[in-house]
């Protein structure tokens, strides 16, 4: 088993896609970082200060202000009462909510990249894990080897689980290391406040807990991992099922952008919650957002990524190992 | 004595949807025997090969090689059987080696000297660690046989093996394959729809059409009673005369006279013919073309 899985890790270097989801990742930090010191920057400019009580206390009057207009739907309204609680719990108890450094950058960037940045970089990879054997017919060499098909097809599903891996480790070394420079690398053991829920009431803090960043961090990395082995193993199934590449990266594409889309729209409509795709921003439920849906929770969502994990590896290896290749 | 039996089909057959696309095959393969597989585009050659690698299952009917049901014992069966199915499609990001190493890895105990002896055997030596993407249709079409070779096959299957290649190419090719069948004693099954190969090339023919054999036979067999004598004769109408008293004619478009060959008789004809005064310009032998062929056998069935 190890030779195959050395084969297939043999072609996905010399396919030079790691380097290259390394490189759009490291532009891609690069820009947010920037974005990120200008954003800090006026803010310093418009309150002339840097103390970050005085710009959450501005945050506050912001929300409230916003909160008031007669024209926001109740959706909306919704959300912003929530975070408007948070804010002023965070207050309250005297704990900066982005404590600068890069720590925090990090967290952040995890949280804005697990629903469609990261997927996408996996789909690089896990989409024509499969199907390029198809179009470039060494599929054919492959099969007629005295190895059973589902090893094959085994071996693949690792590499790919491995450098699923290597992405998120990459994502992760890239966002410390560029906004380091720019924020500094301290920040690990700043307090955070996790374990707000939303309830039909508004948001409960009975359940909140302070918690060192690092311990967060850890927690937001597992929650990207999963998210992306699920969205990888989707993309690896459509890859078996789809033997052109650009047709499979083109379905993945579609589904998780309209998963995007959805979020912002479907809270009346109930059962969209058993899509994969509006499950994804599962970070979110650690910072206590608001669900799309009403009854969302993490467990909920844990659980519905797991059923389509389970079906799409499933289907991936009865058709594999089934099919006839013309 | 009989030699070994390496490949044996029985009764297979291919359904998809409600077309038999496959209607029942059987043949043998036995040790150092070049064996061709005739037949016109679409009359099912590559679909039979995909069956014998195991590419496409069979709706019923048993392959064995060296003596393994390919269904039953996938493993035991593909350890002694090399293939090339169409073209020798290889990683082009990788190097000639590497590729090799790739499939070496997937075989039980072949390791980098077997890899050197297979490019050696080749030739490809000098330029194994360039990017397949890099060679040319020649190159990657022995690196392809180089691939097929690396697990010591016992049957090596063939698809199209000189399809776009240079007529220096396709010699070298028949060579190689004449040399593995003779020398290291493989059975090797090479599929074409070119009659000149399979008769240079092969030593038994299945003749194949809309998914069924015709006809199985040696070449020698095959085509000798179907050789023709072509005549060209000045004046026409007279040699027509003199050769229609002695055998069956056929007149050509272009003034030739078509007769069957007889070793002992066609002589004969050509004095009979000179003695009446007609001269012959030209007479030669003509082994049928594969149209030919299919048209006497199939009774007028046209390759599609």
């Amino acid at each position: 088993m190890h030779k195959l899985i050395q084969n297939e890790m043999l072609k996905l270097i010399a396919k030079k896609r790691l380097i290259v989801i390394a490189i759009i990742i490291g532009v891609l930090v690069m820009l947010f970082t920037y974005a990120q010191y200008k954003q800090i920057q006026t803010q310093r400019e418009k309150l002339g200060t840097s103390d970050w009580r005085t710009i959450l206390q501005q945050q506050i009057v912001d929300t409230t202000n916003r909160l008031s207009s007669s024209r926001i739907s109740d959706e909306w309204k919704k959300q912003l009462q929530i975070s408007l609680q948070q804010q002023q719990y965070y207050l309250e108890h005297d704990i900066n909510p982005s404590e600068p450094g890069a720590p925090t950058f990090m967290r952040i960037f995890l949280e804005n990249s697990i629903d469609l940045f990261i997927p996408l970089m996996v789909m690089v990879i896990a989409s024509d894990l499969v199907s390029s054997e198809h179009s470039l017919g060494t599929v054919k060499l492959l099969l007629t080897r005295p190895v059973k098909r589902w090893k094959i097809l085994l071996s693949k599903y690792i590499t790919l689980c491995l450098a699923v891996s290597l992405i998120i480790a990459i994502a992760g070394i890239l966002s410390y290391g560029i906004s380091g420079l720019v924020f500094g690398y301290k920040g690990w053991g700043a307090p955070i406040l996790t374990g707000f829920s939303v309830t039909d009431t508004g948001l409960n803090t009975s359940e909140v807990r302070l918690l060192s960043l690092w311990k967060f961090l850890l927690m937001d990395f597992g929650l990207v991992w999963f998210v992306a082995i699920v969205v990888g193993t989707l993309s690896f199934m459509l890859s078996v099922l789809i033997r052109s590449t650009a047709a499979g990266m083109g379905v993945m594409l579609a589904a998780l952008i309209s998963g995007a889309i959805l979020n912002n729209m479907v809270s009346s409509w109930k059962s969209a919650k058993f899509f994969f795709m509006v499950n994804l921003r599962l970070t979110d439920y650690m910072k206590g957002n608001a669900p799309p849906i009403e009854g969302m929770t993490l467990s909920f969502s844990l659980l519905t990524l797991l059923v389509w994990w389970a079906a799409a590896l499933m289907v991936s290896f009865m058709v594999f190992t089934k099919r006839d290749v013309y | 004595m009989e030699k070994k039996i390496t490949l044996s089909v029985k009764d297979l057959k291919k359904v998809i949807g409600r077309r038999e696309i496959i209607k029942g095959l059987s043949f043998d393969l036995r040790e150092g025997e070049v064996f061709g597989f005739l037949g016109p585009n679409g009359a099912g050659k590559t679909t039979t090969i995909r069956m014998l690698v195991g590419l496409i299952r069979p709706t019923s009917g048993t392959i064995h090689i060296c003596g393994f049901n390919i269904r039953e014992h996938f493993q035991n069966a593909m350890e002694s059987l090399g293939c090339i199915v169409e073209n020798p499609e290889l990683y082009p990001y990788l190097s000639g080696y590497n590729n090799l190493l790739h499939f070496a890895r997937m075989l039980e105990g072949i390791g980098e000297e077997r890899i050197k002896e297979v490019t050696e055997l080749v030739g490809l030596t000098e330029r194994i660690h360039d990017k397949v993407k890099t060679y040319s249709l020649g190159m990657r079409q022995r690196l392809g046989i180089a691939q097929a070779l690396l697990g010591n096959p016992k049957v090596l299957i063939l698809d199209e093996p000189t399809n776009g290649l240079d007529p220096a190419g396709i010699r070298e090719m028949r060579e190689f394959i004449r040399f593995l069948a003779e020398q290291e004693g493989l059975s090797v099954l090479v599929s074409s729809h070119l009659l000149s190969e399979i008769q240079l090339l092969c030593d038994r023919v299945a003749i194949i059409s809309k998914g069924a054999i015709i006809r199985i036979d040696t070449v020698e067999k095959l085509l000798s009673n179907r050789e023709r004598v072509v005549w060209r004769l000045a004046p026409i109408d007279k040699g027509k005369q003199v050769l229609a008293a002695m055998t069956e004619i056929e007149e050509k478009e272009d003034g030739t006279i078509l007769t069957e060959f007889d070793e002992q008789r066609t002589p004969e004809w050509n004095k009979q013919l000179v003695e009446a005064g007609v001269s012959v310009i030209e007479f030669h032998r003509k082994l049928p073309v594969l149209e030919d062929l299919f048209l006497e056998l199939t009774g007028g069935e046209t390759i599609a």
